[in-house]
């Protein structure tokens, strides 16, 4: 047996790196350090079908992320999804008639909601709506159309 | 020390009560095998008490039932006037503060040195300064011996070394009675000679209530005023030791003297020789 | 056929008494606790048997088992020229699985059959017996701070080992095979989460801690007190724990995962 004091600090060494080694595994390897919640402003945006977005997909705009998206909802009366974007706080001047569309990462990648800027003078404030959108692209539908194309131009 | 208090809450009977442990009609079973069939054994106070018996006779297990580690199937156990078994957890442990027990193996914590070892019980139940502390601890040791020997862990002891430091920490805590499970085996006979003297010694000493289980009649005799023989699940004869030498029971004698045939017989129990070696093979 | 039903009836017995036993003695050291935080003493000297001497093995595992799963990884996202989702591969599978499961099977065979293997020779030395007789209650001074300190050990031990396994992978993938470094990271932030991922692996390395070092001070509370016996008891610890391990890890996965 060591003496009491080596033990103790060889403890206390023990913990604390352990508990550095959650920090690094937090702030550093998972979304923890990327992560400002409360620092944000909700827009909202409907599109006519968003694909497979998923809650806490990121908002991006000219590939920098301003925001994640925080619900999905169903409008019943329009049968549109209602999504919730929470923006960063930070990104204040983004125009009132921006153009949000769904994206996709990649050609299997998870989706996310890309912002092409407007030119209106006001901005984008909490509970404003987002008028012009995009729905995702389906790959099915997008076959659908390539195919029924051709053979348009077949038939032509 | 708050030792003295102790003896006055806990104990409900005036101290000069002369039988400290009352045992009646006894029963304990392990699986299907009788250990005690009804025994009733009394330990005066202040006395040596010996309990002999050949091995597997459940020595041992009277001593743990006494501390209360093992239950009785029936029968009852009374120490200072407190029925050891129907104690809370919180008396029963009282209780054994007052009740010094010395293992056949010592019983030492292996990671702490002799010193500490002493000082464990101390520590755990007293709040002494640690100078306080260190003077009764050295005394401890130095009432058998072993005041030079502190610093050396268990491993570094002898059997008998060990022994000492365990009847060291067994008495730290000034118990009213010390059990000793078969402190003479496997003892050289210089070391089985300190610790028949040392134990004579304490009990005169400290006014202390031993209970030896044993089964080295000559060492046992020499210190014991008491002597009662176990066997069988029953006590067989009870006296001081003088008297069951010359007992009239062939099997006390037997046992007594170290005979080798008699009432137990050489052989173990078997068809008679020519049939097994001349019969044919079953 | 009797025989066969009659001996299977009696396994089963045995093994729901040794449950209950465990129960009963879980019960026990638990009531101890409050106890424990008296003497954090007891607490910090356990710590260091069960999770300084430990540290050792889980950090080179750790190593190695990211730098593995950095390399396997590899080869098969590059055949989807996905070489950027190394990173998540091995976050992912070192926080969800491997950091809390490989630890604990570390943990039990190094942890757990000590601790098994010490309570068990102090059972049979009658050193706890010799605790009992001075007053001492082996199981609240013995064993509480023993399972306490398994208990706080094993995430602690398994964070050890996932960030190693972190930093392995990223030593292999983004040191020897060339992905990008910003892409690791940014990537690995992107898509660990630190609520599904990393809390959850977290909690399942506090039930892993739980049931493992329950078994290892059971088996050395119960152990028959012979040499053979405690030798029984302590490969008893390894395998049952592991087993545990295993089976809870399918039933926390379908549980948090969905």
């Amino acid at each position: 047996m060591k003496t009491s004091k080596t033990v103790e600090i060889l403890v206390g060494a023990f913990v604390a790196a352990a508990l550095l080694a959650l920090f690094f595994l937090a702030m550093k390897v998972s979304n923890l350090g990327t992560l400002d919640t409360s620092d944000t402003f909700e827009v909202v945006a409907r599109f006519d079908n968003i694909g497979s977005l998923k809650v806490k997909a990121p908002v991006t705009m000219a590939g920098v992320e301003v925001g994640r998206v925080s619900s999905i909802g169903f409008d019943q009366e329009r049968y549109q999804a209602v999504v919730k974007l929470a923006i960063y706080r930070r990104f204040d001047r983004i125009p009132d008639d921006t153009f949000a569309k769904i994206l996709t990462a990649g050609l299997l990648g998870e989706q996310y909601v890309g912002l092409d800027p407007g030119g209106s003078d006001t901005f984008l404030e909490e509970g404003s709506e987002i008028e012009i959108t995009q729905s995702a692209m389906v790959l099915e539908e997008v076959i659908g159309q390539f195919i029924f194309g051709k053979a348009k131009e077949e038939k032509q | 020390m708050r030792q003295g208090q102790e003896v006055s809450v806990a104990g409900s009977r005036p101290p000069d009560e002369p039988v400290l442990v009352k045992i009646r009609g006894l029963h304990f079973s392990r699986g299907d095998r009788k250990i005690f069939d009804g025994v009733d054994i009394d330990i005066p106070r202040g006395r040596v008490t010996a309990i002999m018996g050949p091995s597997g006779t459940g020595k041992t297990t009277l001593l743990k039932l006494i501390g209360g580690q093992l239950a009785p199937d029936r029968g009852t156990i009374e120490v200072d006037g407190l029925n050891v078994h129907a104690l809370g957890r919180r008396e029963l442990y009282r209780l054994r503060m007052r009740m010094g027990m010395l293992f056949q193996s010592g019983a030492l914590l292996t990671d702490l040195d002799v010193f500490e070892n002493v000082a464990y019980p101390l520590r755990e139940h007293t709040r002494l300064s640690e100078s306080m502390l260190r003077k009764l601890v050295l005394l401890k040791l130095e009432a058998v011996g072993l005041r030079g020997a502190r610093h050396l862990k268990p491993a570094e002891l002898s059997g008998g070394m060990a022994r000492r430091v365990a009847l060291a920490r067994a008495m730290a805590l000034d118990p009213m009675m010390i059990m000793y499970d078969e402190p003479f085996t496997g003892q050289d006979p210089i070391s089985m000679g300190v610790l028949v003297k040392l134990i004579r010694q304490l009990n005169d000493a400290a006014r202390l209530t031993s209970i030896l289980v044993s089964h080295d009649v000559a060492e046992t005799c020499a210190i014991a005023d008491l002597v009662y023989v176990i066997s069988g699940g029953r006590v067989i004869e009870s006296g001081p030791p003088e008297q069951l030498r010359e007992s009239g029971s062939e099997w006390t004698r037997q046992f007594m003297q170290g005979l080798p045939d008699g009432p137990v017989p050489f052989h173990y129990p078997a068809p008679a020789l020519e049939a097994d070696l001349f019969g044919e093979a079953a | 056929m009797t025989e066969v039903l009659a001996r299977l009836g009696a396994g089963w017995i045995l093994a729901v008494r040794h449950l209950g036993r465990s129960l009963l003695l879980l019960l026990r050291i638990l009531e101890g606790v409050d106890e424990l935080l008296l003497r954090p003493r007891l607490l910090v000297e356990q710590l260091f048997s069960v999770g300084v001497l430990t540290v050792l093995i889980i950090a080179v595992s750790g190593l190695f088992v990211g730098m593995v799963l950095s390399l396997q990884g590899y080869y098969i996202l590059s055949q989807f020229a996905a070489e950027s989702a190394l990173g998540v591969m091995v976050a992912a599978s070192l926080l969800r699985e491997l950091g809390p499961v490989v630890t604990a099977l570390l943990f039990a065979g190094r942890a757990g059959s000590a601790l098994t293997a010490e309570i068990g020779l102090m059972k049979a030395t009658e050193q706890l017996s010799g605790l009992e007789m001075m007053a001492v209650d082996p199981v609240r001074r013995v064993l509480t701070p023993r399972f306490v300190a398994g208990f706080i050990a094993m995430p602690l031990l398994a964070a050890l080992f996932s960030a190693l396994g972190v930093l392995g992978g990223w030593f292999v993938g983004v040191g020897l095979l060339g992905v990008d470094d910003g892409t690791w990271w940014v990537q690995m932030q992107a898509r660990i989460d630190w609520n599904e991922d990393l809390s959850n692996g977290v909690i399942k390395s506090l039930v892993f801690g739980f049931v493992c070092t329950w078994i290892a001070v059971f088996q050395g509370y119960n152990s028959v007190p012979t040499s053979a016996g405690v030798s029984r008891a302590t490969t008893r610890t390894v395998v049952h724990s592991s087993l545990a391990v295993l089976g809870l890890d399918f039933v926390l996965t379908a549980l948090m995962f969905k």
